[in-house]
């Protein structure tokens, strides 16, 4: 094989599956229903994976990879880590593989999952295995290889951590997602991105002006935003990677924009007639239709993620108040009866619920909604504004803003409220998180 | 008979009377009169050098007196410029103001706008940007909207008092460009505006 060859083989992450999932494992039933409030956190123990030669370079790769692993493992929600102190086993001296491994040293500890690696690395290459286990029931879920660049270790941990996070709750998760948010880092508002867990984030707009409202489209290659740099706020429609795109400009505002799924088309709130209606226009920047009709304002049209459905912020009530459209019959109903200010919504990617930010009081927080009928679901409190909601494309997590600490930063929570913590802090202020759909991140 | 003989009797009494006043008075105005052609020296002793400085002194006074009234005329027009600035001044300085969540232009907003729309008649060149502005309670894009309607709003109230549309630009800044950044009752007042741009 030539050495041209195995770096163009090396420099794709090859998967390899060696192991196949025994039949007694898992099965249809789900470790984890992301779909139920308060769940269970699962004990799990990922001990250091094992360097093959034990060559320092290896050992502190080894340890940097199983870190990285956990930390996302954690930020999932699903996981309680347990402490790589308490274990029962010597680090350097235990099986990786199920005929070595003594699973009761494991369940005395309390884990429930046990995830083991091996990691060997030649020059810049590293292959690693990572095996995931039922310590209780003593299977083998799930077993993988994977060879790469020692400096993509990053990437193989959040291909086998998506891996994981499949097995044990059926979907697909949010490794290889990212968000875009505003932040005024810069000294002006300029749309950044971050990877799902906050690592890597850059600047993406450079306008020096106001830029606002990010939108993901639903391949995750095109981004629609407001932006004043021509003065006015006109709507921008990017392709992300190819620096291509265009601009929609008319009279008054056009803005809150939201892609249809699986359409090179979105809505936006525009007022060109002196009306702030939604309008749905095509991805070239071309209206098609005006998809709102009632005096006074209707602006954030979201979509149900089969396209059929979009919810809107309008106040034809006299209050801004969500309501949902129906788009082939333009049957609207109203869906927020609570409060006097409910506006933000986002649909979630189960299609369910919407969240969006409702203000009491003077104080906004953030809300879950279901389409049947349930009361609304309070997931913050006290704790400064929150807004923004925005959820994650398994629809297991909820990114948003907050000031709970003073200036505005994107924090992240479970879709029932649980595991409030903050993403990002950079320099300014941060808000209007918006989590892209899974895919995006190589 | 009666009254006519009353007349008689009266004009006898007063004409003598008003001869002798006047005759009285003739010799003072006489007096005066011959002082004033004196050639040389005159009557009271004046001489010719303190009679040209006499009539320099009223030449300066009439100079004195067209300057003034020119000044005057000046800062007339001066007053009138300064005024006009000042209406500008406060064309773009006064900002109407908006309760919470509100595009309703109350009774205060109304005068400010009677007079805008004065100024703008007087001032018919003149083309105008109106901004809007939210406090920064609610959320971005709803205040963006509420903006767009209160500038909206206000280019309507002008647009009934005369004020033609072509003249009149519109732009919303919602919750963006706060004029205070305090996070108090009053402040948010004085963010919830209308602002008034000249072009």
């Amino acid at each position: 094989m030539s050495k041209t060859f195995r770096k163009f083989m090396y420099g794709i992450v090859l998967p390899i599956l060696f192991l196949i999932i025994p039949g007694n494992s898992a099965g249809d039933v789900k470790f984890i229903d992301i779909t139920k409030p308060y769940m269970r956190k699962i004990p799990i123990a990922v001990p250091y994976f094992k360097p093959v030669t034990g060559e320092t370079v290896e050992t502190e790769t080894a340890q940097a990879a199983s870190d990285l692993l956990s930390d996302m493992l954690t930020f999932t929600g699903f996981f309680k880590l347990l402490d790589r102190g308490a274990f029962l086993i010597d680090a350097e001296n235990f099986g990786i593989i199920a005929p070595n491994i003594n699973f009761p040293n494991w369940t005395t500890v309390g884990a429930e999952l046990l995830i083991t690696g091996g990691i060997s690395i030649e020059g810049e290459l590293m292959e690693i295995e990572l095996r995931l286990f039922d310590t209780v029931k003593q299977t083998l879920l799930i077993g993988k290889r994977y060879k790469g660049w020692v400096k993509d270790q990053r990437k193989v941990m959040r291909k086998f951590a998506g891996e994981v996070i499949f097995q044990l709750t059926g979907s697909r998760g949010i490794f290889d997602s990212r968000l875009a948010f505003i932040s005024t880092g810069s000294g002006h508002k300029e749309i950044n991105f971050c990877d799902f867990d906050g690592t890597g984030s850059r600047q993406f707009t450079s306008h020096k002006s106001i830029t606002l409202f990010p939108a993901w489209s639903s391949d995750g290659k095109w981004l629609a935003y407001t932006s004043y740099v021509k003065g006015s706020p006109d709507l921008y429609i990017k392709n992300i990677s190819e620096n291509r795109g265009v601009v929609f400009s008319k009279k008054g505002i056009q803005i809150s924009p939201a892609w249809v799924p699986g359409k090179f088309e979105l809505a936006a709130a525009l007022s060109f007639t002196g009306d702030q209606e939604i309008y749905l226009l095509t991805g070239e920047g071309k209206i098609i239709k005006r998809l709102t009709k009632s005096r006074g304002i209707d602006v954030e049209p979201t979509f149900s993620p089969d396209g059929t459905k979009m919810a809107f912020v309008s106040k034809r009530s006299g209050t801004p108040q969500i309501y949902v459209r129906e788009m082939d019959t333009g049957r609207v109903e109203r869906l927020t009866f609570e409060g006097r200010y409910n506006t933000q919504p986002d649909w979630s990617p189960k299609g369910d619920k919407v969240a969006y930010s409702g203000m009491r009081d003077g104080q906004i927080n953030i809300y879950v909604v279901g389409l049947e009928g349930d009361p609304p679901m309070q997931l913050t409190m006290d704790q400064g504004d929150n807004e923004s909601p925005s959820w994650s494309p398994d629809g297991s997590l909820i990114a948003f803003s907050s000031t709970r600490e003073g200036p505005s930063r994107i924090y992240i929570c479970t879709a029932f409220g649980t595991d409030q913590r903050r993403l990002i802090k950079l320099p300014g202020q941060q808000s209007n998180p918006r989590w892209s759909p899974s895919g995006v991140i190589d | 008979m009666r009254t006519k003989i009353g007349i008689i009797c009266l004009l006898t009494i007063l004409i003598p009377t008003f001869l002798f006043i006047s005759s009285c008075a003739r010799p003072m105005s006489t007096t005066s009169v011959e002082t004033d052609p004196g050639a040389g020296t005159s009557a009271d002793g004046l001489t010719e050098e303190e009679i040209k400085a006499q009539e320099a002194a009223k030449k300066a006074e009439a100079e004195r007196q067209r300057k003034l009234s020119e000044e005057q005329l000046l800062s007339e027009s001066e007053a009138r410029t300064q005024a006009a600035e000042a209406a500008a001044v406060a064309f773009t300085n006064d900002d109407i103001f908006f309760d919470f969540d509100s595009t309703e232009i109350n009774g205060d907003a109304q005068q400010l706008l009677m007079e805008k729309a004065d100024w703008l008649m007087t001032n018919p060149a003149v083309t105008i940007i109106i901004e809007g502005h939210c406090d920064n309670r609610g959320t971005t894009a709803y205040n963006l909207a509420l903006g767009d309607r209160r500038a909206e709003t206000a280019k309507a109230f002008l647009l009934n008092l005369g004020i033609s549309g072509s003249r009149m630009t519109t732009i919303s800044y919602g919750e963006e460009r706060p004029l205070d950044n305090d996070e108090s009752e009053a402040a948010w007042a004085r963010n919830r505006r209308a602002h008034f741009i000249i072009e």
